[in-house]
């Protein structure tokens, strides 16, 4: 187990659309005070043009024509903010169904999840279809922010029937902390500055539980340390070393790693990192490594140390579709798992998930947006672990060979709610 | 996390070698990529990026200047020192040539070439055959940048369609185009521009010289300070001063402006902008005024 740097946040705004997520940000950013004036300038003059009153604080984020012009977010928004006491990267994601593999995007290297819900009309099928979404991702702490308790008129029995669905679903999908709270992002009552309007509500804001939740949870893992190998480097006088970024856990300069899928066992020579030569290679840095024997490793090859990942060339794996094309049995792609792109086939659908009851039912194909149960053979064996255990080793994309679109995320193996 | 053997990564150590795994990463996967060069500061920190992603190797692609002809004389003198020194290929995209032989129209000697910039780099992207190019841009920069993925796909016309962006999950940069196609990646996405000045002073980056405090003749136009030389000339009733300035961001003279400031070292420029009101293309860009979305509409177009 690695504990990765704690002073960075990085989290994902999960949720239905027209839920408040972009304002909820929006919010969060002026009253943190993150916005330029010229900026903020900006957002007035957007607003005062379409005629949605002074400062449409959706407008921070939703910087396209078209997401300003529909009032939609359609594409994830990055924004960094920082606070006297941590650092936050910010994906503003959309919620619109249509857009869900852009959430997908946004969320697959979050920390944390805020869950942004319209409180009057409680945890809608797209809502929990994030909720599923962000937990196979790997988010393990929520945040949600009961929006709009101004239209409900803060009352304590809208925000307790939150509560009791919001229990119910991430005791199911296996969150371990989900914390919810009253918030109007409109008015900004406990997204920054508690409200007055709730006396009854105790907890923290949306800014003091971002503040406390655990950082760097996306870079934790339970596997061995992994080099999946990008480069080979000429060195000068004829040796060579093998270029990559850390993940999974720590090299040490005199360590047993082994190469894989070959199999062969040779000792970590040197490690060098961008500053120089390093005793120790932490997960997130890109170094290059020589080893003590010769091998025949080149881009794709994966050095690991103990527990050994597993070489495969059939396997399980549950997969968020994004393409209009349904995904049949027997279908062909191409698979890209950490360095390496091989040919993949599908061997056959197990089922799809019913983001409504959360059961997985038997299906002849995986249209968009599904979340999937399916068997992969690749033509060439990957290095993989399961994605519970690494998200980087445990984690591929499946590409159309013919427009080399990117149509599907996948995870090596299946959670356990599945 | 910090012993002697194990020392601490911060932040600037975890960005840097993010972008370099990206660069490795695009190089790996594309057939001929180039790296956008313009001796701003982020091109700066790209190059100084790219040359350790290879090192003790040479850097295995070209770099391309796409030159408006609206230079600063001193932007120019160090383009051409960091390229001997470093033993660079230098590809040059010059929207004067695309002026002279009638690809695009004539702005005049005063008008702003930054529309035109977009026309030269397709034209260079298309006559090298590149597949993919690095750019220094970062997603603090401008709310379309925002939107915009590391790895952004470009069709056959070079534009943006940021309604149908490539899915980009985990580390998993995808950059398979086909031919005729490219991509534009953007190792510094995640960067703000406080990381790059303090990624600076860390690595000592060599910059240009105007980036830091001098004094020189300068007349406000638009509320912009702009540097009286060979492109900005008074025009009615405007007046030309002498003040300590220092650039921001370093793009066409015509349209790029200064601010006022005594920051003549990398302490005292971090200092200020840690504490300043104005985003850096507010302060200093005139081609982002023209309207809500000129950036998005620019990279529709082609644009970086």
């Amino acid at each position: 187990m690695t504990e990765p740097i704690s002073d960075l946040l990085r989290f994902a705004t999960v949720g239905s659309v027209d839920d408040g997520k972009s304002t909820l940000i929006g919010r969060l950013l002026v009253d943190t005070r993150q916005l330029f004036d010229d900026q903020l300038e900006a957002v007035a003059t957007a607003s005062a043009k379409r005629g949605v009153g002074d400062l449409d604080l959706s407008f921070v984020t939703d910087g396209l024509r078209a997401e300003r012009d529909q009032g939609i977010t359609i594409d994830v928004a990055y924004r960094y903010a920082a606070t006297p006491t941590r650092k936050f990267v910010i994906a503003d994601c959309p919620g619109h169904v249509q857009y869900t593999r852009n959430m997908a995007t946004g969320a697959s290297t979050a920390d944390v999840a805020l869950v942004v819900l319209d409180a009057t009309k409680g945890l809608k099928e797209q809502t929990r279809r994030h909720l599923c979404i962000a937990a196979l991702l790997g988010v393990r702490n929520v945040i949600v922010a009961a929006n709009k308790m101004d239209v409900a008129k803060w009352d304590e029995a809208v925000y307790l029937a939150v509560v009791e669905q919001v229990n119910e679903v991430s005791a199911r999908l296996g969150f371990t902390s989900s914390v919810v709270i009253p918030v109007s992002a409109l008015a900004g009552d406990n997204v920054v500055d508690p409200g007055f309007m709730a006396n009854w509500y105790q907890g923290p804001t949306v800014l003091q539980a971002l503040e406390a939740a655990p950082a760097g949870s996306w870079a934790s893992s339970s596997s061995g340390a992994r080099l999946p190998i990008q480069w080979v480097l000429r060195q000068h006088g004829g040796g060579r070393t093998y270029a990559g970024m850390v993940n999974g856990g720590e090299f040490t300069v005199g360590q047993e790693v082994t190469l894989m899928p070959q199999g062969v066992k040779t000792v970590l020579k040197a490690i060098n990192g961008p500053r120089g030569g390093l005793e120790v290679a932490l997960p997130g840095l890109s170094v290059d490594f020589d080893l003590t024997d010769e091998t025949d490793a080149g881009r794709s090859d994966m050095l690991a140390t103990a527990p050994l990942p597993t070489s495969t060339n059939e396997f399980e794996a549950t997969i968020c579709w994004f393409s209009d094309k349904p995904l049949v049995d027997g279908a062909r792609l191409r698979l890209k798992h950490t360095t390496r792109s091989t040919p993949v086939r599908v061997t056959g659908i197990a089922g799809t998930l019913d983001v409504g009851t959360l059961e997985v039912g038997p299906a002849s194909e995986i249209v968009l947006n599904d979340i999937g149960l399916v068997h992969l053979a690749t033509a060439e064996p990957i290095v993989v672990d399961d994605y519970r255990d690494n998200r980087v080793t445990g984690s591929f994309i499946l590409i159309d060979e013919v427009t080399n679109a990117t149509v599907a995320a996948g995870m090596i193996g299946h959670a356990n709610f599945l | 996390m910090s012993t002697p053997n194990h020392p601490q990564i911060d932040h600037l150590d975890l960005l840097e070698s993010h972008a370099i795994f990206i660069i490795r990463e695009v190089v790996a996967e594309c057939e001929r990529p180039v790296l956008l060069f313009s001796g701003g500061k982020d091109s700066a920190v790209l190059l100084h990026l790219a040359v350790k992603a290879f090192a003790p190797q040479k850097l295995p692609f070209p770099v391309m200047h796409v030159d408006t002809g609206h230079n600063f004389p001193e932007v120019l003198a160090y383009r051409d020192e960091r390229v001997a020194t470093l033993g660079l290929r230098l590809e040059v995209a010059s929207v004067q040539e695309a002026i002279d032989q009638g690809r695009v129209p004539d702005p005049g000697p005063l008008g702003m070439r930054n529309q035109l910039q977009t026309r030269a780099l397709l034209d260079g992207i298309e006559k090298h055959k590149f597949d993919a190019a690095f750019g220094g841009a970062r997603r603090d920069e401008d709310k379309a940048r925002a939107k915009e993925r590391v790895l952004s796909f470009r069709g056959a016309f070079g534009g943006w369609d940021p309604k149908s962006q490539r899915p980009e999950l985990w580390q998993l940069y995808q950059g398979k185009v086909n031919s005729g196609e490219n991509l534009r990646a953007f190792p510094l996405s995640d960067w703000t521009e406080l990381d790059v000045w303090n990624y600076i002073r860390r690595e000592n980056v060599p910059l240009p010289s105007i980036y830091f405090a001098h004094e020189r003749p300068v007349l406000k136009r638009d509320n912009m300070w702009l540097a009286v030389g060979e492109f900005i000339h008074p025009q009615h009733g405007e007046v030309v001063e002498r003040h300590l300035v220092r650039f921001r961001t370093v793009g066409d003279a015509s349209c790029t402006g200064a601010v006022r400031s005594g920051a003549d070292t990398l302490d005292a420029i971090i200092a200020e902008i840690s504490v300043t009101n104005v985003s850096e293309r507010g302060a200093t860009r005139a081609d982002d005024r023209f309207s809500e979305t000129a950036m998005e509409d620019r990279k529709r177009e082609g644009y970086f």
